[in-house]
């Protein structure tokens, strides 16, 4: 919502500086947006005559003028404007001066060889308007060398606010006004909102259709004959202007002034368009075409209100008038439709026409609904106060919205909801001075609203009110009370697990990424997702317009990135949500992370190396540890998701669960990203990992034994098919309860090794509970250990 | 035994002179060894008579230990140089980089999410959560949004399929869901806290389609704006690290809360850059308000005897805002540039009692 400085003062006395209202507005809950002082911007600009205009030598579409500034010395400009010529009057900017139109600082200089100190102005140079055709044509007797911006009318600073949608009575100037009154910032100024007599019959009844009668609670119009259309007044010009709205010819101003002036959208008819004496309001029929004054053609349903004649529609009501019946500028006779329209219904037809427009913005927020009752003499004397002619008797339809309202405000009320003390008295006057009547009662006050403030249905509502005139900066700080002295957990520990992932995911190299939840079809699809009821009807762009069904997807995308800005390391993680349906418990929330490179950077150690499918699984390991795993009780079966390498993925489970995917990513998934080179990646679902039993904080005794822990070393020969996996449980189980550790410190195959066999040799601890171990103890266990791989794993003793 | 003397000044002087261990050793064996010269001169005492012998063999005892210790004293000297020769040799180029470290970043958000966690949790609330596929009633209808009001316009809602009952699925817009999701959930009183993606559809410079959200709800019997204005006071200048931190509360609108405030803090733009904290200018930081009585009721809850109040904020901004990261959108890239360089440290965790400020890095 845009107004002008004046124009408030026009329905505000008050004595207060502008600064002052400035600075009050958005404490009463008027957002201000922007304050643009034209004047103030154009202080260097003035009032010149072009004395001679001679083309230019070198340039066929420059002219090379001398300009008297008024000072008495003469100014050469070279000017490309082709209606520069001798003894016209214009604006002149000086050397030095700004020209916010093209974002420049005057300089002197020459233009093809010719001297030029400074510039004619057009309007969009000036930012007046999108004018660019040639320089601003004065009239003759503007007064030379005077400031143009003053001249122009222009020192009226214009002000942008942002209305929420509970406040349309503030969609005009009035209402901000009555705001800034009622908050002690002044008086609102009276504006005779008499009824206007008219001196004969409307030429058109309004007719209310039993299908339009909830729609259109009330309506009235005036007939105007003997007009004479034409531009407007200078003033109101100027203001439209100001506003944003272009002058288009004064019937047609009049209606938006009105409309920004007391929030009131109007619509003008030219009468002799009309076809009959009777405008009726009607749903619209399947399939009827109107032409609405954006000359776009809108074809309508039943579900659509419209005002028509016999004709046919002329009024998408509360939207856009129609073309047809629109008056122009040699309209004389004209009827002035004044109404209330169903708020819910207006916004419902605008949508599905997907039309925006500055009536229906404050129709679908709701007028005052008793407009049609008051303004109509206003708009009448209005009217004949610029196009001449004379009005007719009023003609009314519709018995009139139900507005009226009690709303119980208890004494106690606004310190109960606000904690602010405020004076009963205080509380009635702010009320008052907003329009409410109020009426005491037994233990608070009854107070009813004005027709203008269709926002206020319960006492919350009339604690704001009171509360923002009073001051919000009044509130009292209250500390919240303290239910626990010493804090309590707020995350639970299904939460508070997620932190811990990802610190430790941090802490082994990955870098958190935080990506969209969706992505594109084709990326859905090769992860394993994309089902129609995950993929939004109206997206920005078809690369985001699944709902994901894996993180892995978008990392990669951010690996490609990363690649093409050189990096070559590269290791990521996110945790987030991923989507395998539209029902919440469909929501599920992953963990993946992947690498690609190499593990360090080059340096002259050569600590790096190439990563590979043992370092996902390493991460992913890590992530189950950090989400409360026992890492070492976990299987491990070969083969993923097909978005993984076949023989280079495998699944981590406990038990029968489960727990995470890991491996070496399919070179053409890894390719159709645009990523080159090999990535491994581990993904987890965070709801499958269950959480650890707790047993409480105390760990369980460790019992530390004194005697000489013993290592033995075994290199098995096994068929190349068998899993180390496998042969580290048959030692296991082979060397029975004295194990403490065991580890594989190397696989072999190649020369000595026969062929389709592999060398793998392990190295076990074992930690004596009851004493040393002697060496038949050993021997025996070690023989165990070989009896147990043979049979189990088919494995040998390397000779 | 005349000659003694003589001997164990040429003895000496050979310790002396040795610059070597082997050198030293050598002359060890000439004197001590098994056929050295004292150990001749012992070997001689035998034949002495027993008087000649005894004082013999004390002179010579006397001697052999004197040289021994002299041996010793020179072996230590030569022990330490060579040390000293060995370690200089072994001086290596300390300038040369150490080994990469493997440790990485943690995201500003999840950051930023700890810390307005780790606030709220010594204020007394928990975190709740809810899907990001809401249903068209919770994201709107239970929160006094009803279809067509004008504030649904102002929200840019992605749409979903309607699911097999003909409901339209939305993704949620706010974070404000979770209110109804937990008021229908269990009985006041209530103090959460909901951090969490939100999404609307728009995407330009200070708008991404997604983005995060912190809710927060406060529900009992006697919770008054005061407490609001307290509570949000208290988390700013806790959040910002600035004591004296000015905050402002403004008259607004949402469907969902009445009285509503949008709430401001003092910034100042001095010298180009933006600093938080007393100034000439504000920013808006967060929308709030007492809940409506009507999502109360809506959730099951009576308006005569329960009230309280509502807010939320956007992650990204109060991010940006506390760690000077200037673009909304990169939050998003994953550019190893920017989180090496707006990332945190994963053990440098936010807690009250060790300070909520994250440290450059």
């Amino acid at each position: 919502m845009k107004f002008t400085r004046d124009w408030l003062f026009d329905h505000l006395l008050t004595d207060r500086s502008f600064d002052e209202i400035l600075d009050i507005l958005p404490m009463l809950g008027l957002e201000v947006e922007g304050v643009t002082d034209r004047a103030d911007a154009l202080s260097a600009f003035s009032i010149a005559e072009v004395v001679s205009a001679e083309q230019h030598p070198d340039a066929d579409k420059l002219r090379v003028c001398m300009v008297n500034t008024g000072s008495g010395e003469l100014v050469q400009v070279v000017c490309g404007a082709p209606n520069a010529r001798a003894g016209m009057k214009g604006v002149f900017a000086p050397v030095g001066a700004y020209v916010p139109g093209i974002d420049l600082k005057l300089k002197a200089g020459e233009i093809r060889g010719q001297a030029s100190n400074g510039m004619l102005c057009s309007e969009r140079e000036m930012q007046l308007s999108d004018e660019h055709d040639g320089i601003i044509d004065l009239p003759a007797d503007a007064p030379l060398g005077d400031n143009f911006a003053i001249y122009a009318g222009l020192d009226d600073p214009i002000v942008e606010i942002g209305i929420t949608p509970n406040r349309p009575d503030c969609l005009g100037v009035r209402g901000i006004a009555r705001d800034l009154a009622a908050a002690g910032f002044g008086t609102l100024k009276d504006v005779d909102f008499s009824a206007q007599k008219g001196s004969y019959d409307s030429a058109i009844e309004w007719v209310i259709d039993e299908s339009a009668e909830a729609f259109c609670p009330r309506i009235s119009g005036t007939s105007f004959r003997g007009l004479e259309n034409g531009a407007s007044p200078a003033w109101m010009a100027r203001r439209l202007e100001a506003v944003g709205q272009r002058p288009i010819s004064a019937l047609v101003d009049i209606t938006n002034y009105i409309m920004i002036d007391l929030g009131r959208p109007l619509h003008a008819y030219d009468v002799d368009k009309i076809d009959g004496n009777q405008l009726i309001i009607r749903a619209a029929k399947d399939g009827e075409k109107m032409m609405a004054l954006n000359e776009k053609e809108y074809t309508l349903d039943s579900s659509m209100f419209i005002i028509g004649d016999a004709h046919g529609a002329d009024d998408l009501a509360g939207i856009m008038g129609g073309e047809r019946t629109g008056v122009s500028d040699a309209t004389t006779n004209m009827f002035i439709e004044m109404a209330i329209f169903d708020p819910i219904a207006v916004a419902t037809t605008a949508r599905k026409l997907n039309i925006n427009s500055d009536a229906r913005y404050r129709f679908e927020r709701g007028l005052d609904v008793t407009s049609p009752d008051w303004v109509q003499g206003h708009v009448a004397r209005l009217v004949m106060s610029i196009c001449g002619g004379e009005s007719s008797h009023v003609t009314f339809a519709g018995k009139g919205a139900d507005w009226q309202r009690d709303i119980f405000l208890a004494d106690d009320k606004v310190v109960n909801l606000t904690g602010m003390e405020v004076p009963a008295d205080a509380q009635t006057r702010i009320l008052e001075a907003l329009g409410f009547s109020v009426k005491a009662g037994k233990g608070g006050v009854t107070a009813s609203p004005p027709p203008w403030r269709g926002d206020i249905d319960g006492a919350a509502d009339l604690v704001e009110e009171i509360a923002r005139i009073h001051g919000f900066e009044k509130l009292p700080m209250q500390h919240l009370p303290r239910e626990h002295v010493v804090a309590q957990p707020s995350l639970s520990p299904v939460q508070a697990r997620q932190f811990k992932l990802r610190r430790a995911l941090a802490g082994a190299g990955l870098m958190e990424a935080v990506t969209f939840s969706f992505h594109g079809e084709s990326e859905a699809k090769a992860f394993g997702g994309g089902a129609e009821a995950l993929q939004l009807v109206n997206p920005i762009s078809a690369d985001l317009s699944v709902m994901r069904p894996s993180i892995l997807p978008n990392l990669l995308t951010a690996v490609a990135r990363n690649q093409d800005r050189g990096e070559s390391d590269i290791a990521l993680f996110e945790v987030g949500p991923i989507f395998l349906g539209d029902k919440p418990e469909d929501q599920r929330t992953a963990c993946a992370g992947l690498r690609h490179g190499a593990t360090a950077p080059r340096e002259w150690q050569n600590v790096g190396r190439p990563i590979d499918v043992f370092d996902a699984k390493g991460d992913a390991e890590a992530a189950l540890a950090a989400l409360g795993v026992r890492t070492s009780s976990l299987q491990v079966q070969q083969g993923g998701p097909d978005y993984f390498h076949p023989g280079r993925s495998g699944r981590l489970l406990q038990g029968r669960t489960l727990l995470a995917t890991f491996g070496e990513l399919h070179p053409k998934i890894v390719s159709n990203f645009g990523v080159r080179g090999a990535v491994v990646a581990f993904e987890i679902h965070l709801d499958d990992v269950p959480m650890p039993k707790s047993k409480g904080p105390a760990r369980p005794l460790l019992s530390m034994s004194v005697f000489q822990p013993v290592s033995r070393d075994f290199a098995f020969v096994v068929d190349e098919q068998v899993a180390a996996g496998d042969l580290l449980r048959a030692v296991k189980s082979g060397a029975g309860p004295l194990l403490s550790e065991m580890a594989v410190f190397d696989v072999y195959q190649g020369d000595n090794i026969e062929a389709g066999k592999k060398s793998v040799a392990i190295t076990i601890t074992l930690s004596p509970t009851k004493a040393t171990l002697t060496d038949e103890d050993i021997e025996a266990i070690s023989a165990s250990v070989v009896q147990v791989a043979g049979k189990n794993c088919g494995a040998v003793l390397r000779g | 035994m005349q000659n003694l003397d003589a001997l164990s000044t040429e003895i000496i002087t050979a310790i002396d002179a040795a610059s070597s261990l082997p050198e030293l050793e050598a002359v060890r064996i000439d004197v001590l060894g098994k056929k050295g010269r004292l150990s001749l001169m012992m070997r001689e005492l035998g034949a002495m008579e027993p008087d000649a012998r005894k004082q013999a063999g004390a002179e010579l005892n006397r001697v052999k230990d004197m040289i021994a210790a002299a041996i010793d004293a020179k072996q230590a000297l030569l022990g330490d140089a060579a040390l000293d020769a060995r370690l200089a040799a072994e001086a290596i180029d300390l300038s040369l980089p150490s080994r990469p470290q493997t440790e990485a970043r943690l995201h500003p958000l999840s950051r930023t999410i700890e810390e307005v966690v780790a606030i709220f949790a010594e204020m007394g609330f928990t975190v709740a959560e809810g899907p990001d596929i809401e249903s068209d009633y919770y994201n709107f209808t239970a929160l006094n949004i009803p279809e067509e009001h004008p504030a649904r316009q102002e929200h840019d809602t992605f749409y979903l399929p309607p699911d097999s009952e003909g409901k339209r699925k939305v993704l949620r817009t706010h974070t404000s869901p979770v209110q109804i999701r937990t008021m229908e959930s269990m009985p006041p009183p209530v103090r959460i806290i909901v951090p969490g993606r939100t999404y609307r559809s728009d995407h330009d410079a200070t708008h991404s389609p997604m983005f995060h959200q912190c809710e927060g709800l406060v529900i009992a019997d006697k919770i008054h704006m005061g407490h609001l204005k307290g509570c949000l006071i208290d988390f700013c200048r806790a959040f910002f690290g600035v004591e004296d931190l000015p905050v402002r509360f403004r008259p607004s609108y949402f469907p969902f809360t009445e009285p509503s405030a949008e709430v401001d803090i003092g910034c100042t733009r001095d010298g180009g850059g933006l600093k938080i904290g007393a100034g000439d200018s504000w920013l808006e930081i967060l929308g709030s308000g007492m809940v409506n009585p009507r999502v109360l009721a809506n959730c099951g809850y009576d308006p005569d005897l329960y009230q309280g109040f509502a807010f939320g904020m956007g992650i990204e901004r109060i991010a940006m805002l506390k760690y000077g990261i200037p673009d909304l959108r990169t939050f998003y890239d994953s550019d190893l540039r920017w989180m090496r360089h707006y990332g945190f440290l994963p053990f440098d965790a936010p807690s009250i009692h060790a300070g909520l400020v994250g440290g450059a890095n």
